[in-house]
């Protein structure tokens, strides 16, 4: 049977100028929930939009179960269920009155109570749309797409803006269509909504796929589970010159002492400098740690990618002490795909 | 697109499976149906609409039928100035039949002294001052940019000379026409209820059409397996559903509180209005159909009606304007829906002899249809 969902070299060029994708594939098997991960103007909805035969790509092919967009656009449509980032439902109709409407588009949709209690919609079902809350609304959203008994779920940043609460209700909800043997494409720029909730996923960067496994895959690819992140100052009598405490000051080098430098360095207005800004010295010092695999500077902070924290801390308390520096902030932490697309683009998810 | 890359996968003769057992069968006309039902609740719960749709024409012509009234006697208002000759003109005044009146006027004299009379002549108070002279003659003081002074003057002139004992050379007779049908009130309901169908048609689709691509519920519905011709033709019939109620509102008006004669055939006007309403509907659409935003949309509306408001009659006749514009100005939509409304609501013309008005209609409604068909954005 064919993949629900499949891709091959997707270009889209605006203008003959901006190419928001340049060359992207994917396939998706049933019942799988495949995240599509970027920042904002990764190129994330133009690829969802161009799946979903919202937009035509500039070259490539698309088929879902098989069938292009060409073939037969009515009944692909009766197959998938759509939620566009951002869509405002009119205002003056009620809830049910708007699922009734969506699915009455469908050939053989489902009951829209039925759609509605398991949306926990039931009770809002005769609320105008525009007295919800933003929660409601997106489930809302999500149940315009499902009341059409879809088999694939697009849903494009589906909990973007919404509280902790309604976004784990709407987890909930793509889980449970999964379970049914629904196969789900989103995208998001939440780390955690991708880690948990998807089986597979892309990173997305510029327009191409920079990674593509399952979360833990990727989290592998780093060499090391764990990080830990640090800052350190010099000693108190070195400390004067820079008084105003702020990270933004001007660039700070304590004459070169050691080569170690307080504050390090701040990249506000470079941050492509982000691997380059710290002395290759230094950057060899914390590399040479027992278990540690890579080596980043955030800001001031120093973020090491490490196997065995239990084995590198120790050492690199040591170290600090040897060098007369003193230790201003330690943490440990589980690395994240936040992780992985820092390593892989030098850029955080959320920076524009 | 091209295929080269990828091996052809062998189209699905049976659709994946389903993941609940469908319990429910739409027919064909489901989606447009609810299209339908949706957009009349939408209006029924929108003021807004129903004031600018039926509240404001009512006004309208409420407040231009009283304005415009015809005054069943007009009051001439004179002030006599105080002196020696100012009885014997009062007299002079009272004697005069008003039956000599053009204006079937009736003059409300005032004796006053010549510095309080100047004065409320100059506040608009009178219409002329009359000063009888030491010698027996009389001075009118009046204002010739003041239509109602210069009719005063030569209707007090009038009723003091035949008072006086003028006697006219050549007899005259006059006939009183100000029956319904021929009043400015008859004439202008017909224009408020076109100017109305094109307002609606416009704002009613173009605008509603716009918000509704701003919001990307456009987009969303065609990504649905709605039919994009059942969206369109719900649009249309909500518009036709509101004309229907429009036409019954200001007819009906006018009929109960102006005696409106209706002359020619209901359906005709019906009809009529139908037609003016879909097509303005479809002028409507192909304004909107590109527009992203909603001021774009708004500006481009006004533009479009802008001419209409002016030249096209509805509130004087557009033959006022220059012979040279008139062809332009004839083959407007709103100019041939109001002219083919007034010749059947008040002359009881037949849908026939209106056909080329009809067809005037019809060729903007049909042109703007299938532009705005090759135009249209969803997204």
């Amino acid at each position: 049977m064919a993949s629900p969902i499949a891709c091959a070299n997707l270009r889209k060029t605006y203008d003959a100028k901006v190419e928001a994708v340049r060359g992207l594939s994917l396939r998706i098997e049933a019942g799988e929930c495949f995240g599509l991960l970027g920042p904002n103007g990764a190129g994330k909805t133009t690829t969802i939009e161009i799946l979903e035969g919202l937009l035509a790509p500039t070259s490539g092919e698309v088929r879902l179960f098989g069938h292009t967009w060409a073939d037969n656009p009515r009944q692909l449509r009766e197959w998938i269920g759509i939620s566009l980032q951002d869509t405002r439902l009119s205002e003056k109709l009620t809830v049910r009155e708007t699922l009734e409407l969506f699915a009455s588009f469908y050939a053989e949709p489902r009951p829209s109570e039925a759609v509605l209690a398991e949306l926990e919609l039931t009770e809002k079902s005769d609320a105008w749309v525009g007295k919800l809350s933003g929660g409601q609304k997106q489930r809302l959203a999500v149940a315009t797409a499902l009341v059409g008994n879809p088999r694939i779920l697009f849903l494009d940043e589906p909990t973007t803006g919404l509280d902790p609460q309604s976004r784990r209700q709407l987890w909930d909800i793509v889980r449970a269509f999964q379970k049914k043997g629904g196969t789900v494409l989103l995208t998001t720029h939440y780390m955690d909504e991708a880690e948990r909730l998807c089986d597979r996923l892309a990173i997305v960067d510029r327009g191409v796929i920079i990674a593509e496994g399952s979360p833990s895959d990727l989290i592998d690819r780093l060499g090391g589970h764990h990080v830990v992140e640090f800052q350190v100052s010099n000693n108190v009598n070195d400390n004067g010159s820079n008084t105003d405490g702020s990270n933004v000051s001007s660039n700070v080098s304590n004459n070169g002492r050691d080569n170690v430098t307080n504050n390090i360095v701040i990249l506000s207005e470079a941050k492509d400098l982000l691997h380059n800004t710290a002395p290759e010295e230094t950057i060899a010092l914390w590399r040479s740690l027992p278990g540690v695999e890579s080596v980043r500077y955030e800001d001031s902070t120093i973020c090491l990618t490490v196997r065995e924290p239990h084995l590198t801390i120790p050492a690199l308390l040591d170290s600090l002490d040897q060098q007369g520096h003193q230790l201003e902030h330690l943490s440990t932490r589980q690395a994240s795909l936040e992780d992985v697309f820092v390593k892989l683009t030098g850029r955080h998810l959320r920076e524009n | 697109m091209s295929t080269e890359t990828t091996t052809p996968i062998p189209r699905l003769a049976v659709p994946p499976p389903v993941l609940a057992a469908p319990t429910l069968r739409n027919g064909r006309w489901s989606g447009y149906k609810r299209l339908l039902g949706a957009r009349m609740l939408e209006l029924k719960r929108e003021p807004e609409i129903i004031f600018w749709v039926f509240g404001f024409p009512l006004l309208l012509a409420l407040g231009l039928g009283i304005a415009f009234r015809n005054k069943p006697a007009n009051t001439t208002s004179v002030a006599v100035v105080q002196s020696a000759g100012a009885a014997q003109t009062m007299a002079l005044l009272q004697s005069s039949s008003d039956k000599s009146s053009p204006a079937h006027s009736s003059i409300q004299a005032t004796v006053l002294d010549r510095q309080s009379a100047l004065n409320a002549f100059h506040f608009g108070k009178f219409d002329l001052v009359v000063e009888p002279n030491p010698d027996g003659s009389v001075t009118y003081h009046y204002d010739p940019a003041r239509p109602e002074s210069v009719l005063s003057r030569s209707e007090i002139d009038a009723a003091l000379q035949s008072a006086a004992g003028r006697r006219d050379p050549l007899p005259t007779s006059t006939q009183v026409s100000s029956e319904p049908g021929s009043r400015y009130i008859d004439f202008l309901i017909p224009g408020l209820l076109g100017m109305n169908l094109m307002n609606s048609g416009m704002w009613g689709i173009g605008f509603a059409l716009v918000e509704m691509r701003q919001r990307k519920l456009l987009k969303r519905f065609v990504a649905t397996p709605m039919r994009r011709t059942d969206f369109l033709l719900a649009l249309t019939s909500s518009r036709l559903i509101m004309t229907v109620i429009q036409v019954a509102a200001l007819l009906g008006f006018g009929v109960l509180v102006f005696h409106l004669p209706m002359r020619g055939s209901l359906l005709s006007v019906l009809f009529l209005a139908a037609l003016g309403g879909v097509t303005f509907g479809a002028v409507g659409l192909l304004t909107a159909c590109r527009a992203q935003k909603l001021e774009t949309a708004s500006g481009l509306i006004n533009l479009v009606m802008m001419p209409m408001w002016i030249f096209s009659g509805v509130f004087f006749s557009s033959q006022h304007f220059p012979a040279k514009l008139q062809p332009l100005i004839q083959a407007l939509p709103l100019t041939a829906l109001i002219d083919a409304l007034r010749a059947i609501v008040l002359e009881g013309a037949s849908l026939h002899s209106q056909s080329a008005r009809i067809l005037i209609l019809a060729f903007w409604g049909g042109i703007s249809f299938v532009l705005a068909l090759r135009w249209f954005r969803w997204t």
